[in-house]
């Protein structure tokens, strides 16, 4: 391991520390495409500076011609941008921007088990990279919003539009964005926090 | 213009857990239990391309999360709260004086992973250490599985509303 001696090593500023009350943390996990504007959204509301958590994998699976004989793997690295929100002193929300390709998952424990839900982000001009991501996300059974981030190009749809070409059940949010607004992604998160306490009341979160 | 169209699905039944939780580093040369143990619902599953390619290879962490023999699942999240219980002990080794360093207030394992710029899985495996000699303790996070009540989404609504 290759470790720094610990008087370089950064640790959060005094006034990002958590208080020593903070019980328990709960997640939420923004996932979709490359580009799509994770880590602006994780960004916008954080109160800390969003930080970067990393898993190294031996890449036998990547490459695609890959070859079964031989034992060359490479070292690939897939990142997380994660950033923080204090709800209370015993309470802690934790944001994940994840990579859409659900074949990285599996790499944090409990990313998405572990989740309250997931704010599925969305571009208009690539609908179909979250196709897959909405699916798995179903099959899991984690309860999901999905946001689309307006970029200035990108070709609009009404929402009823919307709903029946990603085929979404009537109760499952759709909200307009534009993450690099502070009011606007916290907006998503109380429609995703919304519609997980309308999921807990009529008993279907358990 | 119209949208392209997708199909929703339906939850699948749950596989059960891979194996049960260990944690220990492991040479990535003999990886082949670290493959076994990582079924099915989180491992990357092979599904074929459709234009007929073979399905790419499961990714492997560098540090296996492998089983235990008493089948609990991985205790250790992303958000678990890390907090030092102590200072440093004499000789302690670079990583856990560290870890003590940055955790006299309570610190995600996130955090520590991006601060001390080691991949999660061993931060995982660091950590688990460090609980088992009882340097640090751990606080663990409330999730879905562990079914969020009802005041505690409303706690994180307004925490929200603040901001
Ligand atoms: N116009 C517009 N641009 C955005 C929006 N959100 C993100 N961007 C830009 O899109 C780019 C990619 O965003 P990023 O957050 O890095 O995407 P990520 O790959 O999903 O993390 C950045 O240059 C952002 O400034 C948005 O709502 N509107
Ligand atoms: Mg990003």
């Amino acid at each position: 391991m290759d470790f720094k001696s610990s008087d370089t090593i950064p640790g959060p500023r005094t006034e990002d520390q958590l208080p020593h009350t903070a019980q328990a943390a709960v997640k939420i996990v923004i996932v979709g495409g490359f580009g799509v504007g994770k880590t602006t959204m994780v960004g916008s509301v954080s109160e800390i500076k969003p930080l970067t958590t990393e898993e190294t994998m031996t890449q036998a699976g990547i490459g695609i011609d890959d070859d079964y004989g031989s034992e060359s793997k490479t070292a690939t690295t897939v990142a997380m941008d994660f950033g923080r929100i204090s709800i209370t002193d015993k309470l802690v929300l934790y944001l994940f921007g994840t990579p859409g390709q659900e074949r990285f998952w599996f790499l944090w424990n409990g990313l998405f088990e572990g989740a309250l839900g997931a704010v599925v982000l969305v571009d208009t001009r690539r609908l179909e990279v979250s196709f897959d991501v909405m699916g798995r996300l179903e099959e899991r059974g984690v309860p999901f919003v999905v946001a689309v981030n307006s970029f200035p190009d990108a070709p609009r749809y009404p929402v009823e539009e919307l709903r029946a070409a990603l085929d979404l059940t009537p109760e499952i949010p759709i909200i307009e964005c534009d993450v690099r607004r502070r009011a606007s992604s916290k907006d998503v998160l109380l429609t995703l926090m919304r519609f997980l306490h309308s999921l807990a009341l009529s008993g279907a979160l358990t | 213009m119209t949208p392209p169209r997708r199909q929703r699905r339906g939850p699948t039944p749950p596989t059960p857990p891979p194996s049960p939780p260990e944690l220990r580093p492991f040479p990535h040369a003999d990886a082949a239990d670290g493959r076994s143990s990582r079924g099915a619902p989180d491992g990357p599953q092979a599904h074929g391309t459709p234009d007929g390619q073979p399905p790419p290879r499961n990714p492997e962490r560098l540090y296996a999360v492998t089983g235990t023999a008493d089948g609990g699942r991985a205790e250790l999240d992303l958000v678990t709260l890390i907090v030092a219980c102590r200072t440093p002990p004499p000789g302690a080794s670079p990583e856990h004086t560290a870890v003590l360093g940055l955790c006299t207030a309570p610190l995600s394992l996130a955090e520590l992973s991006a601060y001390l710029t080691l991949p999660f899985s061993a931060m995982t495996v660091l950590i688990t250490e460090m609980i088992t000699a009882e340097l640090v303790q751990a606080r663990a996070p409330v999730t879905r599985r562990t079914a969020p009540d009802r005041s505690l989404l409303e706690a994180v609504m307004h925490g929200l509303q603040k901001l």
